[in-house]
């Protein structure tokens, strides 16, 4: 009897949330598009070892400057050609995924628990907390990113560990700012009152009927803040105050190959292409997870 | 009106103060200066003797009420690379990024304009499809690589345009580019979105019956009620405009005050450091200020709070 209650109840509500949820993911062409970019860029980081043709750190003078292998005097020994101190180009291309991928995923896990913890106690305690936070958010907003980061590596001195710290340091704004928002808004729900009810703590309520009901904006933003401290890291290491030489950071390729980019172009053209292809991906799936979570699911 | 001017003219004063209290001590904290001033191999002596020199022998909170004290006098100090008074040389600067920002803004606001618009008018149309890659692509780039594609197709390929330098009008084309491209797909997400909003609404509904022209409810009713969040916008991609002129005007040595601050920053010039940083904290909690107070004026449920 028991039994055939359950049986008819699932008929009668049609596809469960895991379901749809699947089918809206399945049916987002940005997202199905972006996350296969995005988990080609990470394996190709994560075996970097195995699918490199060579060391991206050694060099060979009478080799350099060598075009790819689409150019008239390109070579398939070389894919990407080499770069001015003979280095292999495709290999430091990808080599410098792994760069990128570390400095966005640290980054993102550092000013993610800033943000949301200062978003979640000011959002659920409200009051003074609220406004102790807000004034904080107001001034981290108010400090210039790239100037300030570009300061204090500088003084600290350039190094990946430093970029990724002061980065997560500075950049926990957006992560308060939405957690703050959506926790206010879940707060002044039933579903919080009736916990309260039960006599359930405030780490609780906060752990385990807040955080897990604002996760899907926590996702959105996660992926927009690993993009942007992609984009900063690539900007600082560029103008010669981020990662420093020879780690194959692209965008300290970039600036390492300017003196050279008006006769051998490809040595700007292709990490400039990884990063924007690495960042795509990332915006993709994040737009994509948006718009999947979204009540309705908005497509 | 009045009461919530003054609240919020008060809360920005104190955030100005706060942060420029931050910047200085977090600065001086993250290192030690005279080490850092003095360079690799230094001695001892040399190193204590440059402490001594700029008072960075004493507690920080001394060096930054004392440093504010003379701030608040106009007194900035003096540059420690370029050994003239920082106060000059950042108002030498400041017009080269005034136009700058200004040009970046309006060239900005001048594609994302009549996109969004024409996007929001023809929805999953070509113009929608181009003008949302357009934003993606924009989003993805990162913006000194976008500028040295432009140097290589317009100065070096077609040799439209000078490479760098300050000179002339021609010199900040391709920089308000490429800074006006890096800021610009918000603008067009916002003005897209608002104004398909808008042409949902009721009265516009109401001034079509009347018979109006399309273009007379696009323009007139429409596009005004849809601009209302672009100011606000526009005031904080102002504040990113300021920040992101040190990577662009360093790609195109363009002598304005970002080119001055990565200058400063790569020879560890703190006092000129410290009075960009805070001129640019003070700008950005100005226009916020001023975006706030405007939209209070346009909309009385704000101000009511």
């Amino acid at each position: 009897m028991t039994e055939l209650t359950a049986i008819d109840l699932a008929a009668l509500s049609g596809p469960s949330q895991r379901v749809l949820l699947r089918r809206r993911v399945l049916a987002h062409k940005g997202l199905i598009i972006g996350a296969t970019l995005l988990a080609l860029i990470v394996v190709l980081a994560l075996l970097a070892p195995f699918i490199a043709p060579e060391d991206p750190y050694a060099q060979d003078l009478a080799r350099r400057l060598i075009p790819p292998a689409w150019y008239d005097k390109g070579s398939w020994v070389h894919l990407f050609g080499t770069d001015n101190l003979g280095r292999d180009y495709l290999s430091r291309i990808i080599y410098g995924a792994r760069i990128s991928l570390l400095i966005g995923v640290s980054v993102m896990a550092i000013s993610g628990v800033i943000g949301t913890s200062l978003g979640l106690t000011a959002g659920y305690y409200g009051g003074r907390t609220d406004m102790a936070v807000t004034f904080l958010i107001a001034m981290r907003l108010a400090l210039p990113l790239i100037l300030f980061a570009l300061a204090v590596v500088a003084v600290i001195g350039g190094s990946l560990p430093v970029v990724v710290l002061v980065l997560g340091l500075l950049k926990w704004d957006r992560f308060a700012v939405v957690t703050r928002a959506a926790t206010q808004q879940v707060r002044a729900l039933e579903y919080v009152a009736a916990a309260e009810c039960t006599g359930a703590s405030n780490l609780r309520i906060i752990f385990s009927e807040i955080l897990p009901n604002i996760s899907p904006q926590l996702f959105v933003v996660a992926t927009i803040e690993a993009a942007s401290a992609i984009l900063l890291e690539a900007a600082l290491s560029f103008l010669g105050l981020g990662v420093q030489p020879p780690v194959p950071s692209w965008g300290l390729m970039i600036a390492e190959a300017k003196n050279y980019m008006f006769f051998s172009f490809w040595l700007i053209a292709l990490p400039g292409t990884a990063l924007a292809v690495l960042v795509l991906a990332i915006n993709m799936v994040g737009d994509g997870i948006r718009d999947v979570t979204a009540p309705g699911g908005r497509n | 009106m009045l009461a919530y001017t003054l609240k919020r003219i008060g809360l920005a004063a104190l955030v100005a103060i706060a942060v420029s209290a931050v910047a200085f001590l977090l600065l001086r904290a993250s290192g030690d200066v005279a080490v850092a001033l003095a360079g690799e191999g230094a001695s001892a002596e040399s190193v204590e003797a440059i402490r001594q020199a700029y008072g960075l022998d004493r507690p920080l909170l001394a060096q930054y009420f004392e440093w504010m004290g003379k701030t608040l006098r106009g007194d900035f100090g003096e540059s420690l690379y370029f050994k003239t008074d920082v106060l000059a040389l950042v108002a030498d600067k400041m017009p080269t990024t005034a136009w700058l920002a200004l040009f970046s803004l309006v060239f900005a606001l001048a594609i994302s304009l009549p996109l969004g618009i024409l996007a929001a008018l023809y929805p999953n149309s070509l113009v929608d499809r181009l003008c949302l890659a357009l934003a993606v692509l924009g989003q993805a780039l990162p913006n000194f690589f976008f500028a040295l594609v432009l140097i290589m197709v317009f100065a070096v390929g077609l040799q439209l345009l000078p490479v760098s330098g300050s000179e002339s009008w021609e010199n900040f084309v391709l920089p308000s580019g490429a800074l006006g491209y890096y800021v610009a797909p918000p603008f067009m997400r916002l003005i897209r979105a608002g104004m398909i909003e808008v042409l949902a609404s009721d009265y516009i509904r109401t001034a079509r019956a009347k018979g109006l022209s399309g273009a007379s409810i696009v323009l007139k009713h429409a596009l005004r009620n849809a601009l209302v969040p672009v100011v606000a916008l526009a005031a904080v991609q102002l504040g990113l405009l300021l920040g992101g002129s040190v990577v662009i005007e360093t790609v195109f040595a363009l002598d304005g005050l970002g080119y001055l601050a990565y200058q400063s920053i790569s020879h560890l010039d703190l006092p000129v450091t410290q009075a960009i940083v805070t001129l640019l904290s003070f700008i950005y909690v100005g226009l916020t200020l001023a975006a706030d107070l405007v939209n209070a004026w346009l909309d009385p449920r704000i101000r009511m709070g």
